[in-house]
């Protein structure tokens, strides 16, 4: 009983980890209704900034801000060249431009930045601490509260202030938004910085666990089943979602691996995600897309 | 605006002119020279363990052209062909290049990477290529008689299974006691991840140890429930077969649940200075099994040192990769190739060779001690012999240990029990030769 609570424990704070890659999809969506494949791309980037500019002597404290004033300027160009001449378009359309995004994005990061492997040391150690009878890494630990604390401030962003509420008046319908004086291009620059910012801190969870290199542009294919349990649309969605997943991988690895000789989290969760395409379309806090026809 | 549009047309006539009227003198540009078709990775996610190899290739090629007048005075000339580590496009730069380019032919391909070389294996036999994979490619094709253009040269990693497994036995005090210890493997879920389930299961049979096989997912950036598995099963040492950044994660994970680094023997490429430095100080005392000899006090590195990094001639450009695991990895190849150009030199003269030839100096390959030793790579290549039947050699390894800043070699070079395998390898060949209908070939020569 006790293995398989630690299991699903360690999954559900897996799970977290992943929730921090899918909250950058989430932001987007809300904002402009199109999914950014470059979401993962801009992990590896913010991480690989920091990294760099820490190993050239910045401590944490300067290069954390610096790699947030990169992923701003990042942002500002995205909206100029890439966003605003598609205003307007088929959502469809700004999915295929984030796609190419990133192909930008990792060549620009392997150009300047290199290809090297770099180790990131956050400062917190690794290592397994006894709570209730369970092995909880104390890394985790530090990775589920700075998810937690995360959606706490988006949470109040998104529904106290202003630029929250300007946010979410887009999300629901863009040209009523903008014919009410909210500017389309300022909103995005916004939407892109913060999700910027959410791919630092997910790139440097993730980057002090495997270290900071070109994979951790793949850590996407873990945000996806997350995003189509919770829902595109809801940040609290996507942290459900990311518990489910880092649970039911860790234990269908465990118990039904063995069934199959193989392993199956990979595509384990993917059924789960099929499942609940059938069953919930929208996700477990997504909201239905509802039109007049 | 029209006479613009003129101007341009006119000009890209002129430039397809002048790019047609060139391509004769391009086609005999490297007459006399042998071409080596490099399939890279400088980008993508396996770039870092690509470009320090790549590095390592092109600087022992370069010395061997610039200062030692070429292999017999044959120059090598290197294309490099971008493959991001993806099947599709190696197959890209195959068709590119196996007929040789700009009048210099191909004698045997090296190939970099174990999905492409699984995937070009009938391809390269109807094109009579030899296709030559160092410490890697299908273990069956060792079998000459079956495989006479594949070349898995160097190591394989059923050997690596018992050499793994001959190191366990020696630090429990022998072979004996072997029994009833708990070793788990844990391997990256591909084709080359599963490729020592089988004779771990041979050799547990033979030795009586328990043998648990616990696969992890592509990419591994998760390995949690492994490890906590291997906990609970009370395993008393782990083979770890990762690539990539299954590596640093299956070792930190190893500290959080509290499994030791020092009995955890990583796979040949588990161990490179890339693997282990992400993992920070839960790497010490980790253990890998290494074929490529880190470091740069073998002669023939500090000749490149003089030669080639110093004056700045070198493939890399940060030359702190020189002597690293994968660069010295690169340099094993391109010895091994210019050996093999070596040996066909002798029978064909000194001249390029072509696809068959290349086929008839590899399988007379035959690099000993003394040669090593002249190359100056003692300590660096483990001797190797080929013959047309055994198109594997020699397989030797060292079990390495990440001190926290460097490998050091615990053990000289290890051979492991090959002939325990003998018959299972060549009875898989047998049945693969017979479900392709293959003719049976006399390999005796």
């Amino acid at each position: 009983m006790l293995f398989f609570l630690n299991v699903l424990t360690s999954g559900l704070l897996a799970g977290l980890m992943y929730a921090m890659v899918a909250i950058g999809f989430v932001l987007i969506y809300k904002a402009s209704g199109v999914f950014n494949f470059a979401q993962g791309s801009m992990v590896l980037f913010a991480a690989l900034t920091f990294v760099t500019l820490n190993e050239h002597g910045l401590p944490f404290w300067a290069a954390f801000p610096l790699t947030i004033v990169v992923m701003i300027a990042g942002a500002v160009l995205i909206e100029r060249l890439v966003l605003r001449p598609l205003v307007n378009r088929n959502p469809n359309t700004l999915f295929m431009a984030t796609l190419g995004l990133s192909f930008v994005i990792e060549g620009l990061a392997q150009l300047l930045l290199g290809t090297d492997v770099h180790q990131l040391d956050l400062g917190i150690d690794d290592i397994p601490v006894s709570v209730l009878g369970l092995q909880i890494s104390a890394f985790d630990l530090f990775a589920s509260a700075i998810a937690v604390a995360l959606v706490a401030v988006l949470a109040v962003l998104f529904s106290k202030t202003r630029m929250g509420i300007s946010l979410r008046a887009v999300a629901d319908d863009t040209l009523a938004a903008q014919s009410i004086g909210i500017r389309l291009p300022r909103i995005w620059r916004i939407v892109w910085s913060v999700s910027g910012f959410v791919a630092l801190v997910a790139g440097l969870l993730w980057g002090a666990r495997q270290g900071v290199q070109f994979s951790l542009s793949l850590v996407v294919l873990k945000a996806m089943p997350v995003l189509i349990i919770g829902g595109f649309s809801s940040i609290p969605g996507a942290i459900v979602g990311g518990l489910l997943v880092g649970a039911t991988e860790n234990l269908a690895d465990i118990y039904i691996g063995p069934l199959v000789q193989g392993s199956v989290s990979t595509w384990f969760a993917y059924i789960l995600a099929v499942g609940f395409l059938l069953i919930r379309p929208a996700g477990l806090f997504g909201e239905s897309a509802i039109e007049r026809v | 605006m029209k006479l613009s549009k003129t101007l341009a047309l006119f000009s890209a006539l002129l430039l397809g002119a002048t790019s047609l009227a060139t391509l004769p003198s391009l086609a005999a540009e490297h007459d006399g020279e042998q071409l080596y078709p490099l399939f890279s990775y400088r980008t993508g996610p396996y770039a870092p363990s690509g470009i320090p190899q790549w590095g390592g290739i092109r600087d022992y090629f370069n010395y061997i052209n610039e200062v030692k007048g070429g292999v017999d005075g044959v120059k090598i000339f290197v294309q490099e062909c971008e493959t991001a580590y993806t099947v599709e496009r190696a197959f890209e730069c195959y068709e590119r290049f196996k007929n040789g380019y700009a009048g210099a032919p191909v004698a045997a391909l090296f190939t970099t990477s174990s999905g492409f070389d699984a995937a070009v294996s009938e391809k390269a036999r109807a094109d009579k290529l030899p296709v030559v994979s160092v410490a890697g490619g299908r273990e069956d094709a060792v079998d000459g008689n079956v495989f006479p253009y594949q070349f898995p040269l160097l190591f394989d990693y059923w050997t690596e299974s018992s050499i793994v497994i001959d190191y366990i036995a020696k630090q429990v005090g022998g072979y004996d006691k072997l029994k009833g210890l708990k070793i788990a493997t844990v391997y990256h879920d591909s084709g080359y991840g599963r490729d020592t389930i089988e004779p771990l299961a041979i050799l547990s049979k033979k030795y009586g140890f328990e043998d648990i096989q616990i696969p992890v997912p592509h990419p591994g950036e998760q390995q949690q429930a492994q490890w906590q598995q291997i906990k609970e099963a009370g395993a008393d040492w782990v083979f770890f077969r990762a690539w990539g950044v299954m590596t640093p994660v299956g070792i930190k994970t190893a500290a959080r649940v509290g499994f030791p680094a020092d009995h955890i023997i990583g796979d040949i490429w588990s161990g490179s200075e890339e693997d282990v430095k992400p993992a920070g100080a839960a790497a010490t005392n980790y253990l890998a099994v290494s074929v490529y000899s880190p470091g740069v006090d073998f002669k023939i590195s500090q000749e490149l040192k003089k030669d080639i990094i110093d004056p700045g001639k070198s493939d890399l450009k940060d030359t702190s990769k020189f002597g690293s695991v994968y660069y010295n990895a690169g340099l094993v190849t391109a010895i091994i190739y210019v050996e093999t150009l070596r040996t066909g030199h002798k029978k064909f003269g000194n001249r390029p060779l072509t696809p068959a030839e290349g086929e008839w100096a590899l399988e007379h390959l035959d690099i000993t001690a003394q040669r090593i030793e002249e190359i100056g790579a003692t300590g660096l290549l483990s001797p190797l012999k080929v013959t047309a039947a055994d198109h594997e050699g020699s397989p030797a390894a060292k079990i390495q240990q990440w001190d926290g800043k460097a490998w050091h070699p615990l053990t000289d070079w290890l051979n492991g029990d090959r002939a325990l395998f003998h018959d299972a390898i060549f009875a898989k060949a047998a049945a693969y030769a017979k479900e392709k209908n293959l003719p049976p070939r006399d390999a005796t020569n």
